[in-house]
């Protein structure tokens, strides 16, 4: 079976986003008064193949946690659907 | 084949019929488009080349000139470098980060091309007033765009310039130098030599990216041009690095044959060049070619302009080890064809030839113009200044500050230390001086060099201006010890069916042909960029000149900040009423216009003269030239560095006091030199037959400046500091 | 004493850290390809500066997967000198041989300046021959140098030596002016718990001729010298 994993990451909570804050302004500037927070991360969209929906995820858990995103900074999200 | 297909490729009815003629046929689409790419102004120099071809180009060291993918210039012991300066504004305009990126990219694989190694980038940049949103968005993208793909290969990016000014707000310029080493018996050229021989190509895969930038890059900007963005490509600098280790690493090997990149019209060009400059054929087969996409075209694979591809000619017992060698570096490399010797760039594609033309008709065979010139009428106004109708300076201090803080004066910090101009470790002269310079390690030498132009004074008179162009280049490099060698140039002009537009441009090539003549620096190669309009407003005329200095001893570079306290500041050149075109009548006044200042050529010789002689005799502590801002700006500019400040004493003699502090007469120089060598300098002066002036001296934290025994300006360092450094990063915000 | 310098595809800064080792401290140095799995022919390792694979995804995400890391890693944790310069320090970071991690810097721009460094620790083999309140001005040249780590593993490090060098005014004054890229508490090179693995942001490479405007980062190649030439 053939998969797309849709890979969302984003800097921790914890962990101050300067583009983010960037935006926010440049947002606040345009007169978005009402903007409350910006946060910009990464989208990664990865296409492979897997026997079954179980082995998939924890494929793109186990990609992500090696290489598509550091555990120091980034939390990260993602949707599995098969194509 | 109908005239709407070749008129919206950008050829001319008569240019089709010249086409049905060489090839005694209709052309197929796919030959079409090779012709419309090869034939447009950018690849061909249609409309230029007769001009062109006044420049002089020869010289003892000149070991290549004009007509490769860059100029070579010995520099004794074996040792060569290679420069070339090249324009990349409409892809700048539309999408600035990419546009000014891969204009990096591709001055850089011009360089590696020849064999040499790239040491070092330089830029000129102008861009619209900063009080523009757009121009600001784009001043922003394209000095990251520089940054991102200078940073990322590792050649330090070490000098430039920068200008604000209304005219550029639409079309802004966007000239990267790249400045490269070899060993003279190691240059390689883009010829396509010996039948048989396997074509390989190497580095991104094709794709739709680039189509027709050529011809893109060959017509005026209008509001239309915004859905052009797909001739915008995308530079990969990680890529480019690889191709560049690889390729030098072949050709320190000898394992090339010949070698081209992949510039502007793509595949079409450097097939045709190649076969072209060696008198030969190629046969390529477009089913090898690596493509990002299925489904392509042989028209999109011929014209794609993908960055971060390379040519190469091999000998067939070669071929295995360069794809070897490209793969060990992580490089795709594929043998798309082989050399012939019938002349004709032949293109297959699923079996079947879907082009066939010869070669050098695609190269050499453009026609040739000679565009109308007329002597533009607006001259006739600027030129009426009269200096009576303008007040004389009031208060100079306020003056001063005013044009410290003005950006074409400002410390340009904020766009250079975005730039990594370290790496290598050999810049010994930072940005911000009058040149860089850099040494060159394992030997005593050093290199300086810059890229000048005052494209008002070209404005206000072209033949003038492109001659003063060229002066200040050599004079920058002469306040750095360094003994000009010659000149890459980029000429950027509006658009050259215009009459005025040819006018300008004719002029300028003959002002800067002449003061390349007098200063033996002859012009190895360039570049032309015409149709820099919006909406039918044409730029000023901005020559932009590149010029490589040598020094022989780098230990006696010289910089433009007061060393020590207790200096004599010495004044060389003569100071005249001469504010035409002047910063400070375009600052404070609000007017360009008047004549720019005079130049004579046998007097800057005698000035670059004397300097060499004073910085290789020890006796000088600081050099620096007098451009925009006249005296009095120079000056701040020398307490800077060191947080060395000054007291000078200046008499009018009859002239008006802001002529003598911001006027901008030429082959004028500062220097510092300690109180026990100045006998000496001026003794050297003398001889040289240049006007020389004690005018003050080092020291303290303030600027004291006395006109007439009256003290006009008592400014502190820290003041004019944040004044001249602060301006432009204020204006970002 | 022996450096081997770690060339990954993107590297840039390899030259330099070679030429000063090998020329200017008169000392044996050789590259090490990053396909190369045996370092154990060298005293110390240098990850240099650069742009490993483009920086692509994250910096040093994708070098730290390269061939040589394995025994980099090994070579580390069995005691051996490893200094990573820059992006070098970047890859430390993925590779978990240093804590904490660095990315944007909070200006967003790229920056290339001189900076002054207060030396924190003395008691490394990267430190222990610069004279006390000694600082260094040595220049940095990233995008990406804004150093993070959370609160409890700052504690751990602070309380164990770790930071090595932040950034100060000329006058040592560790403040919020003399911080170039929004780094923790100023945090410009840190080590590991062993002390023998530093990474730092500021490239001393680029800082050990007088031609070239400081000659400090110099002190850093001598400490370690120093330190192999005593534990011979």
């Amino acid at each position: 079976m053939m998969w797309k994993a849709e890979i969302k990451v984003l800097l921790k909570k914890s962990v101050l986003d300067p583009q983010g804050q960037a935006v926010e302004k440049a947002l606040a500037s345009l007169g978005y008064g009402n903007v409350q927070d910006v946060r910009i991360g990464k989208y990664l969209e990865v296409s492979f193949a897997a026997a079954s929906q179980q082995e998939a995820e924890a494929q793109v858990r186990e990609m992500s946690e090696r290489l598509l995103t550091n555990p120091v900074i980034e939390d990260y999200t993602f949707e599995l659907v098969e194509v | 084949m109908k005239a709407e297909d070749w008129r919206k490729m950008g050829l001319k009815d008569e240019e089709y019929q010249l086409i049905t003629e060489v090839i005694g046929r209709d052309p197929n689409f796919v030959e079409l488009g090779m012709y419309s790419v090869m034939w447009s102004e950018h690849c061909s120099y249609k409309n230029s080349k007769e001009v062109l071809r006044t420049f002089p180009t020869k010289g003892e060291r000149v070991l290549q000139g004009p007509g490769e993918n860059a100029g070579i210039v010995d520099i004794g012991d074996g040792l060569a470098v290679c420069f070339k300066i090249e324009s990349h504004n409409h892809p700048s305009a539309i999408e600035p980060y990419q546009g000014a990126a891969t204009g990096v990219g591709g001055i850089i694989r011009d360089i590696f091309t020849m064999g040499a190694r790239p040491i070092a980038l330089l830029n000129s940049l102008r861009f619209g007033t900063l009080e523009d949103a757009r121009a600001r968005y784009i001043f922003n993208g394209v000095v990251s765009g520089i940054a991102g793909y200078g940073n990322c290969i590792g050649i330090p990016t070490v000098g430039g310039e920068v200008y604000f000014d209304p005219c550029y707000q639409g079309n802004p310029l966007v000239n990267a130098m790249c400045v490269g080493l070899l060993e003279t018996d190691k240059i390689k050229r883009g010829q396509a030599s010996g039948m048989g021989n396997p074509v390989i190509l190497v580095g991104a895969r094709t794709g739709r990216d680039g189509m027709h930038g050529v011809t893109f890059a060959s017509e005026e900007l209008s509001a239309a041009s915004e859905e052009k963005r797909p001739a915008v490509q995308v530079g990969d600098p990680f890529m480019e690095k690889l191709l560049l280790e690889a390729c030098l690493e072949l050709i320190y090997n000898d394992d090339v044959v010949g070698i081209q990149d992949l510039g502007g019209a793509g595949l079409t060009c450097a097939t045709s060049e190649m076969a072209s400059r060696a008198g030969t054929g190629l046969e390529i087969e477009l089913d090898r070619v690596p493509c990002r996409e299925q489904g392509m075209t042989p028209y999109e694979i011929m014209l794609s302009e993908s960055q971060e591809r390379m040519l190469m000619v091999v000998l067939p017992e070669k071929e295995e080890k360069v794809h070897e060698v490209f793969r060990r570096w992580g490089l795709t490399s594929t043998t798309i064809g082989h050399v012939t010797g019938d002349g004709i760039l032949r293109v297959r594609m699923g079996g079947k030839v879907v082009a066939e033309v010869p070669a050098r008709s695609l190269a050499e065979d453009a026609p040739v113009y000679c565009p109308a010139f007329v002597e533009p009428a607006y001259l006739r106004t600027t030129a009426q200044l009269q200096l009576a109708e303008i007040p004389d300076l009031g208060d100079a201090e306020k003056v001063l500050l005013q044009l410290l803080s003005a950006p074409n004066i400002a410390s340009k910090e904020w766009v250079w230390q975005q730039y990594d101009y370290m790496v290598r470790t050999c810049t010994v002269v930072l940005p911000g001086s009058d040149a860089a310079v850099l040494r060159l390690r394992g030997t005593k030498k050093g290199l300086a060099m810059t890229v000048d132009c005052n494209s008002r004074y070209v404005y206000l008179d072209p033949y003038l201006g492109g001659k003063i162009a060229v002066a200040e280049a050599a004079r920058n490099l002469v306040c750095s010890g360094g003994e000009p060698l010659a000149v890459t140039d980029c000429l950027n002009f509006g658009n050259p069916e215009k009459a005025e537009i040819f006018w300008q441009f004719r002029k300028a090539v003959e002002g800067i042909s002449e003061a390349c003549l007098a200063f033996a620096t002859p012009v190895i190669g360039g570049n032309v960029s015409f149709y820099n309009e919006t909406n039918g407003e044409a730029i000023y005329p901005t020559p932009t000149v590149g010029m490589v200095g040598l020094l022989e001893d780098v230990e006696k570079r010289c910089t433009q900040e007061f060393k020590a306290e207790g200096d004599l500041i010495v004044l060389l050149g003569e100071t005249y009423d001469e504010l035409g075109g002047s910063e400070y009548l375009a600052t404070v006044h609000g007017k360009v216009a008047g004549m720019p200042p005079a130049l004579e050529l046998n007097k800057e010789k005698a000035l670059h003269k004397l300097l060499l002689d004073a910085i290789g005799k020890g006796l000088l502590k600081s050099a620096h030239d007098l451009s925009e801002g006249g005296l009095a700006v120079a000056l701040a500019e020398c307490t800077f560095g060191n947080n060395i400040a000054a007291t000078v004493e200046l008499q009018t003699n009859g002239l008006r006091s802001d002529s003598l502090l911001f006027g901008e007469s030429q082959s004028r120089v500062l220097l510092s030199t300690a109180a026990d060598k100045v006998e000496l300098l001026l003794a050297l002066a003398v001889q040289e037959n240049v006007p020389a002036r004690v005018i003050g001296k080092t020291g303290g934290q303030k600027l004291s400046l006395t006109v007439d025994g009256r003290e006009v300006i008592n400014l502190s360092l820290d003041n004019m500091m944040s004044a001249w450094r602060e301006a432009i990063g204020c204006l970002l915000k | 004493m022996k450096f081997g310098v770690v060339v990954f595809p993107g590297s840039n800064c390899d030259l330099d850290a070679y030429h000063l080792v090998k020329d200017v401290l008169g000392q044996q140095a050789d590259y090490i390809w990053h396909q190369e799995e045996n370092v154990s022919a060298f005293d110390c390792l240098i990850l240099p500066g650069g742009f490993s694979y483009g920086d692509y995804l994250r910096c040093g995400a994708i070098a730290r997967f390269s061939p040589v890391m394995k025994s980099v890693v090994a070579f580390a944790r069995s005691g051996g000198l490893v200094i990573g310069i820059c992006n070098g320090f970047q890859v430390l970071l993925e590779a978990g041989l240093l804590p904490g991690a660095l990315y944007r810097n909070l200006c967003l721009q790229f920056r290339c300046l001189f900076t002054h460094l207060k030396v924190e620790n003395r008691q490394t083999p990267f430190t222990g021959g610069i004279e006390p309140g000694r600082l260094l001005k040595i220049p940095i040249a990233h995008g990406e140098g804004n150093y993070y780590a959370d609160a409890d593993t700052l504690r751990r490090m602070e309380a164990n030596g770790q930071i090595v060098f932040r950034y100060a005014t000329a006058d040592g004054e560790v403040t919020d002016t003399a911080n170039p890229n929004g780094s923790l508490y100023n945090i410009a090179g840190v080590c590991n718990e062993m002390k023998n693995v530093l990474g730092m942001m500021p490239h001393p490479e680029r800082a050990g001729e007088a031609a070239l405007g400081s000659e400090d980062g110099r002190l850093i190649f001598q400490s370690i010298l120093k330190s192999w030439e005593g534990s011979r």
